[in-house]
């Protein structure tokens, strides 16, 4: 009998920030529980498939209040995936794991799903607290040299000169680079599926818009080095060149 | 007041060593005092390529960490008598570096020379990042290839990053010395251009130095190539490049190799 050793797999671990709701229930829970029902009664299925978090800050709950307010979220068919704000020691393996460093996001399409006149109260407890500070972009006047990584989570990234081989634009908002592009972008890389990326001359490794992503292999030739846009249509990252060149004009013409 | 110049790349191999030697012989034979200071601690080749290996007491390291004085450190060349070497140490390693110890003898060897030149090893580790930490300019050698160019790039950052010049918040001077460039394949369109090269980096050019067997010939009889051929291309390239550094104005050419009617008849063994 022989053994065969299997090769270990290496496993890969990856961080990926994504969009939840939070919900704040308020004192209390048994009235604001009646309140979210006839909320729920003029928009039936709002939370069906979307992330929620229940933010419990302030509120000092004891373990068993918590399992009560999850089993009748239940009921209404809310599935938390993660606790804010709630002290360790009242949670155990059996609950949401307890998320923190969230950050407040940009508004949540609340007011189409909440029909013509939501009670305030309720739409209280759903929209996140203040708004957020406007995007501020960040404009780099200097080549981005190779191995450099420019993260920036607030908005537009604006680079005067080029971005090189090995160098890495990560924003939330939209990416413009009017140098060349050679090393990689992201863009709408917190979830803004409506960022894009332009760039002067377009010869870049990896373009990612909302966490769809190309590598340039599988880039058309006749885009390289021309200036393009990228930007999201539905689920494909669409890129196409900023300027008609020269033989497309002519094609124009002629037609 | 002394000039510091790092000579680095991020690459190895491109011809740092060769580079840093070149340069610091022509400019001690425009009558300056320079010293070539070896930062390859470790893996080091600059007392080979100096011709000084056999002359090796005590080196950077010993002087940086107060073993040793400067003077007894310095090596002075035997052919051109204003130009200096400190050695690396070979059985350390760059963790013995520190950055106290080399700001302390940086110092120092800015009072007496006119250029201090370090020769900085290959990678972004500590050995290159202490090369490169009090420089006042540097010298980035890049080959005209992609993985080259794309260290180089990398190395610019850390210039504009990592050293006291720029978190003082002042201006980095960074040039770049194209070696190794052979204008056959060029216009083959086998390596990159020097356009190309140019356009990527956007940095000065400081010289192009063509591929030549002088600069391998000259390191093993350990001279600088500027010394032991003084007459040849890439020698000429080098002073060219010298002058540049001493701000004067130098058309840039390709320096090829000057051939006669008899060499170009019967080729190089016949010369």
């Amino acid at each position: 009998m022989t053994i065969v050793a299997r090769p270990r797999h290496a496993f890969r671990f990856r961080g990926r920030s994504f969009l939840a709701l939070a919900l704040k229930p308020e004192m209390p829970v048994a009235g604001w529980l009646a309140e979210l029902d006839q909320w729920l009664a003029r928009s039936p299925g709002f939370f069906t498939g979307k992330p929620l978090i229940l933010d419990l800050a302030g509120l000092e709950m004891k373990r068993a209040d918590i399992v009560a307010l999850l089993a009748e979220l239940g009921t209404r068919e809310i599935r938390i995936m993660g606790i804010e704000g709630a002290e360790p020691a009242q949670l155990d393996a059996t609950l949401p794991p307890l998320l923190a460093g969230g950050r407040t996001a940009g508004s949540v399409e609340v007011a189409d799903a909440v029909g013509p006149r939501p009670s305030p109260a309720v739409k209280a407890t759903i929209t996140p607290p203040p708004p957020p500070p406007p995007a501020q972009s960040l404009l780099v006047e200097a080549p981005v040299r190779s191995g450099t990584a420019i993260n920036h989570p607030d908005g537009d990234v604006v680079i005067l000169g080029s971005v090189a081989s090995g160098a890495e634009i990560i924003a939330a908002g939209s990416i413009h680079v009017y140098g060349a592009l050679r090393g990689r972008a992201l863009a709408g890389a917190y979830g803004n599926a409506g960022a894009r990326i332009f760039c002067r001359r377009f010869e870049a490794e990896l373009i990612a818009i909302g966490g769809y992503y190309k590598v340039t292999d599988e880039l058309e030739l006749r885009l390289r080095q021309k200036p393009v846009q990228a930007w999201l249509e539905g689920e494909e990252l669409k890129i196409a060149m900023l300027e008609r060149d020269e033989e497309e004009a002519g094609k124009w013409r002629k037609s | 007041m002394a000039e510091v110049l790092v000579v680095t790349s991020g690459k190895g191999g491109v011809g740092k060593t060769t580079s840093t030697a070149a340069l610091g012989a022509a400019l001690a034979q425009t009558g300056q005092s320079v010293v070539v200071v070896d930062f390859d601690v470790g893996l080091r080749n600059l007392d080979l390529v100096m011709g000084a290996e056999r002359r090796v007491v005590y080196d950077l390291i010993n002087v940086a960490q107060g073993d040793a004085k400067l003077s007894q450190a310095l090596i002075r060349d035997k052919r051109v008598e204003t130009l200096y070497l400190l050695a690396a140490s070979q059985t350390r390693d760059k963790d013995a570096l520190t950055e106290e110890g080399v700001r302390r003898c940086i110092d120092e060897l800015r009072e007496k020379f006119d250029w201090v030149i370090c020769d900085s090893p290959a990678g972004i580790e500590r050995g290159a990042t202490l090369a490169m930490r009090y420089a006042d300019l540097a010298v980035v050698v890049t080959n005209p290839e992609v993985s080259s160019v794309r260290d180089s790039d990398r190395i610019i950052g850390l210039l504009d990053s990592k050293t006291v010049k720029a978190e003082r918040g002042e201006r980095m001077e960074k040039l770049l010395l194209l070696t190794r460039y052979n204008q056959v394949r060029a216009g083959r369109g086998d390596m990159l251009s020097i356009d190309d090269v140019l356009e990527i980096l956007s940095i000065p050019l400081l010289g192009i130095i063509p591929e030549s067997e002088e600069v391998l010939r000259a390191s093993n009889v350990g001279a600088p190539v500027t010394i032991s051929n003084p007459s040849s291309a890439p020698a000429r390239a080098y002073n060219d490049a010298a002058r540049r550094l001493n701000r004067e104005v130098v058309s840039m050419t390709i320096p090829t190799e000057r051939k006669t009617l008899f060499t170009k008849l019967f080729g190089r063994r016949a010369a």
